[in-house]
């Protein structure tokens, strides 16, 4: 019997399980898939948003400010990289600029520090290869950027250090609660017992949420595009650079990352299918269209990948995070669209709030483990190198030449994984393959390595989800 | 840390590094080190188990592997030390080379010289932004080439290829003899990117169908690949709707181009040229910065491994001229691309240093017949080669000699003309 039984292992999710492993408590997850951080998480704009944007009434607006605020702790802690480097969004007309007034008033009634509004003179002197036609700037210096699956794969090894449960490829069929004890089932026939259940499945949280609740909510994804590019684009821009925002999003936006790329999208699209990320040449023609327009300056002959994630939109248009009015002990954290990533810590420091007032008991541990490690070959400096290399010859092998990656840090993304890994798992976790020749060289080593690791046939070694085989069987 | 120190660093130990390391020992120059980041040396020949290797230069056909034997051996008779398993992390200005391996830990190596001899990389799926899901059974040529050949599996078994570069070509006939079914390759521009041979050896002896002036449009697939879709293309290369045709793989290669890696030479401030997204150079293979030298695949992507043997043999005497200080590195001229022409290189030739002849080496911008490659120098014509057949995927070479280039002044211009 767990005390909380949290359903999907993206940013929410893994916000909420290390938030709960600071208590003694029995805490678990259930992931449908055969990794953490594979849903929405995995595919977004990976920007720590300032928090001028919301809604002031809009429940998004209570975590957004306080979540980007908790971010650089978080990543220091857990050891990810993240970088506060501010956002702008950029006027092109007097009316935008008119636009841009509201929302800089809307920002410092929301407590959003350091907000300013910038001429055409300063928005270019900060952010010279803008089109020289903007007009204007609003400036967020607190926004920041991440890598959001790094970020989540961090939380979960953290929290089940700190003796949290995970179970991957359990994909939740039924809820049911008698006598005050939920009963959780999975496709694969497992039955998980919990005291409470906190719903964070992300597309699919009204699909769980059905399952036990008497009033109905609908979740529907958005779909949005992206195009990233090499490192040799990603200096154009020091900060995340937005269009003024309408009501379908923030737009289209061109931002570098924290790696050092650059990319732009997403565009916004209703679609029906939770599992439709593909990317279409519409979609892709309208993002560079959209980023033409903050500026010319990107070589689109230096595109490294493109990719499509979707956002959970709530029939709602909010998030919804509350405990259900019929069924006690059951929380909703659903439809977290963008901010969500950033207001992901926020959110779970309320959800433990709201177990708390639902009746969970709180003992704070006293041997959690809040940091965690990951050796970063290229971020050491000479005399690291050579120490890690004498420990471990593995740290002297690069794998990966794009981005630098040893073998040794391969096998330690091997070894902090949940049980199975894939080749995009270890991508995820370590960065092999993420950069210009997206896997060409390092993919057979990659593979090699984790079927020597895994102690598995080569044929058994998948891309990224399961049965996403990349070697079918042994030449004759 | 130790300080190493030597004469010359090569960096690459494909054939083009090998050869220009064995030819610079061979010309004197006797502290050398080469270094390359795979476990044996010999680059992407490697892998390449096909003949048609060394026609030029050994009037014989070779495969991959025994073209790259012959510079291994050459290499190993002079007894120049070659580090494997090194990755070179940077090259700087002063030519000190950081690398790193499991043995030696992190290394800082100064040289007297240096020869980037780096190869290319393939362009991918991302780079050519192909639109649709993202399942496993996409790969480039040479890394379907490096599971079948070197690692001994199949990545799949029914294949359509995208793009009719040579390695595209040659993967089509291997995968076939291997028993997987290629349904097609298909490739965007109205003619073929592969040499004729390769064409008429991996294609039509197997009646394996080319589609030409057609691009993928849709990938489909959750998990594996399931389906690709290809339509034809207008002449600004826009895939034409209701031309759409689906086929039914669960492996999908790419052929689309190869890319000079430049990388660590970029690190160095050494200039790149945005035609051949390689490095500009001089006659005798020198870049901008004064005892750096490039030659094979990251100067310019070649069709023949010959001729980068060739510029990298130039490249190891001109190394040795370096060093003795017969290199004046003044007085460039510019050489230019004209009409019909997409690159050449060099780029740029100091007349005094050339020995005999100039030798350069160009690509057409498209298909030609019975044309003129003409030199010019100040509107006087220094040479005029008459040329049956031109196509972008053969690398055409120009060869002026010393009096013929007594008339040049100012940049020389390599244009394509009629009569």
């Amino acid at each position: 019997m767990y005390d909380v039984l949290i359903i999907g292992a993206g940013v929410v999710g893994g916000s909420i399980f290390r938030e709960l492993t600071k208590y003694n408590l029995k805490v678990s997850v259930l992931e449908k898939e055969n990794d953490v951080s594979m849903g929405t998480t995995k595919a977004n704009s990976a920007i720590i948003h300032a928090g001028f944007d919301p809604d002031p009434e809009s429940v998004v607006a209570k975590y957004n400010v306080r979540g980007n605020e908790m971010y650089e702790g978080l990543c220091k802690e857990l050891d990810v990289p993240f970088k506060r480097n501010g956002a702008m969004v950029v006027a092109f007309s007097e009316e935008n600029m008119t636009t841009l007034e509201t929302l800089y008033k809307k920002g410092v009634k929301m407590g959003v520090k350091g907000l300013r509004l910038l001429s055409k003179e300063e928005t270019l002197k900060k952010e010279p290869n803008l089109n020289d036609t903007v007009v204007g700037a609003l400036y967020a210096p607190t926004s920041g950027i991440v890598c959001p699956f790094q970020y989540t794969i961090a939380l979960f090894e953290n929290a089940v250090s700190n003796g949290g449960e995970l179970y991957l490829d359990s994909d939740v069929v039924s809820i049911e609660k008698n006598d005050g004890i939920f009963f959780v089932k999975t496709k694969d026939g497992k039955e998980f017992k919990a005291r409470y259940v906190v719903n964070a499945a992300g597309v699919y949280a009204d699909e769980i949420h059905n399952m036990i609740a008497k009033e109905k909510f609908s979740i529907r994804p958005r779909t949005g595009e992206y195009i990233v590019f090499d490192k040799s684009q990603g200096r154009l821009f020091n900060s995340t650079i937005f269009p003024c925002p309408s009501k379908m999003g923030k737009g289209i936006l061109v931002s570098p990352t924290v790696h050092g790329n650059l990319f732009i999208g997403p565009n916004a699209v209703d679609i029906d299918d939770k599992e439709n990320k593909s990317t279409n040449q519409l979609g892709l023609d309208e993002i560079k269209k959209a980023a033409n327009i903050t500026t010319s300056k990107i070589n689109y002959r230096e595109s490294i990948r493109n990719f499509a994630g979707l956002r959970a939109i709530s029939s709602t248009g909010d998030f919804i995070i509350e405990e259900n009015d019929d069924v006690k002990g059951f929380i909703d954290v659903a439809g977290i669209k963008s901010p969500g990533l950033t207001c992901a810590p926020a959110i779970a420091e309320d959800v433990v709030r709201i177990l708390k007032e639902a009746g969970l008991y709180l003992e704070r541990k006293t041997n959690f483990i809040s940091k965690r490690k990951q050796v970063r070959f290229m971020k050491l400096n000479v005399d690291e190198r050579n120490e890690l290399i004498k420990e471990n010859p593995q740290y002297g092998n690069i794998v990966c030449r794009c981005e630098g990656i040893t073998e040794g840090e391969i096998v330690d993304a091997i070894n902090r994984s949940f049980g199975q890994i894939s080749i995009d798992g270890v991508k995820r976790r370590c960065r092999p393959g993420m950069g210009r020749c997206q896997g060409g060289f390092c993919l057979p080593k990659v593979l090699g390595i984790i079927a020597r690791e895994k102690n598995i046939s080569k044929e058994d070694v998948n891309l990224d989800k399961k049965d996403s085989f990349v070697l079918l069987e042994k030449t004759k | 840390m130790e300080k190493l120190s030597y004469d010359l660093i090569v960096i690459g130990a494909g054939p083009a590094g090998l050869a220009a390391a064995a030819e610079a020992y061979s010309c004197g120059v006797k502290n050398i080190l080469v270094l390359e980041r795979d476990c044996e040396p010999g680059g992407i020949l490697n892998q390449c188990i096909h003949s048609g290797f060394g026609l030029h230069t050994f009037k014989e056909e070779l495969t991959g592997p025994e073209y790259s034997a012959r510079f291994i051996d050459l290499v190993k008779q002079c007894g120049i030390e070659v580090k494997l398993r090194t990755m070179v992390l940077s090259v700087d200005e002063n030519k000190t080379v950081c690398a790193v391996n499991s043995t030696d830990g992190f290394m800082e190596i100064s040289a007297k010289a240096i020869i980037l001899s780096t190869g290319c990389r393939e362009r991918t799926r991302g780079a050519i932004n192909i639109p649709g899901d993202r399942p496993s059974g996409i790969f480039t040529a040479g890394t379907a080439q490096r599971f079948v050949n070197i690692e001994g599996y199949m990545p799949g078994k029914k294949v359509l290829i995208l793009g009719s570069g040579d390695v595209g070509l040659i993967m089509a006939r291997r995968l076939t003899l291997e028993g997987a079914e290629v349904k097609a390759v298909v490739e965007l521009m109205p003619y073929s990117n592969g040499l004729t041979r390769n064409i008429v050896q991996c294609l039509e002896d197997y009646d394996i169908p080319l589609y030409l002036s057609h691009t993928v449009v849709d990938v489909v697939g959750d998990k594996r690949l399931e389906k690709v879709v290809i339509a034809k293309v207008d002449e600004d290369k826009r895939p034409i709707k209701g031309t759409e045709i689906e086929f039914d793989v669960d492996t999908l290669i790419l052929s689309v181009g190869l890319i000079p890696e430049n990388d660590v030479a970029l690190s160095s401030g050494i200039q790149k040229d945005y035609r051949t997204n390689g490095l500009v150079v001089s006659e005798s293979m020198q870049t901008n910065v004064p005892g750096i030298f490039a030659c094979g695949n990251v100067v310019h992507v070649h069709d023949l491994v010959d001729f980068a043997v060739e510029e990298a043999k130039k490249a190891g005497r001109a190394v040795y001229k370096f060093l003795s200080g017969k290199l004046n590195n003044k007085n460039f001229i510019q050489i230019k691309n004209g009409n019909g022409v997409s690159y050449t290189v060099p780029q740029k030739v100091e007349l005094e240093a050339v020995d005999d002849n100039l030798n350069i080496f160009l690509r057409v911008n498209n298909v030609y017949k019975n044309k003129f490659l003409v030199a010019r120098s100040n509107g006087e014509t220094l040479g005029k080669f008459k040329k049956v057949h031109l196509v972008p995927a053969e690398m055409q070479r120009v060869l002026l000699n010393k009096k013929q280039l007594e008339n040049a002044s100012g940049e020389i211009e390599i244009s394509l003309e009629d009569e």
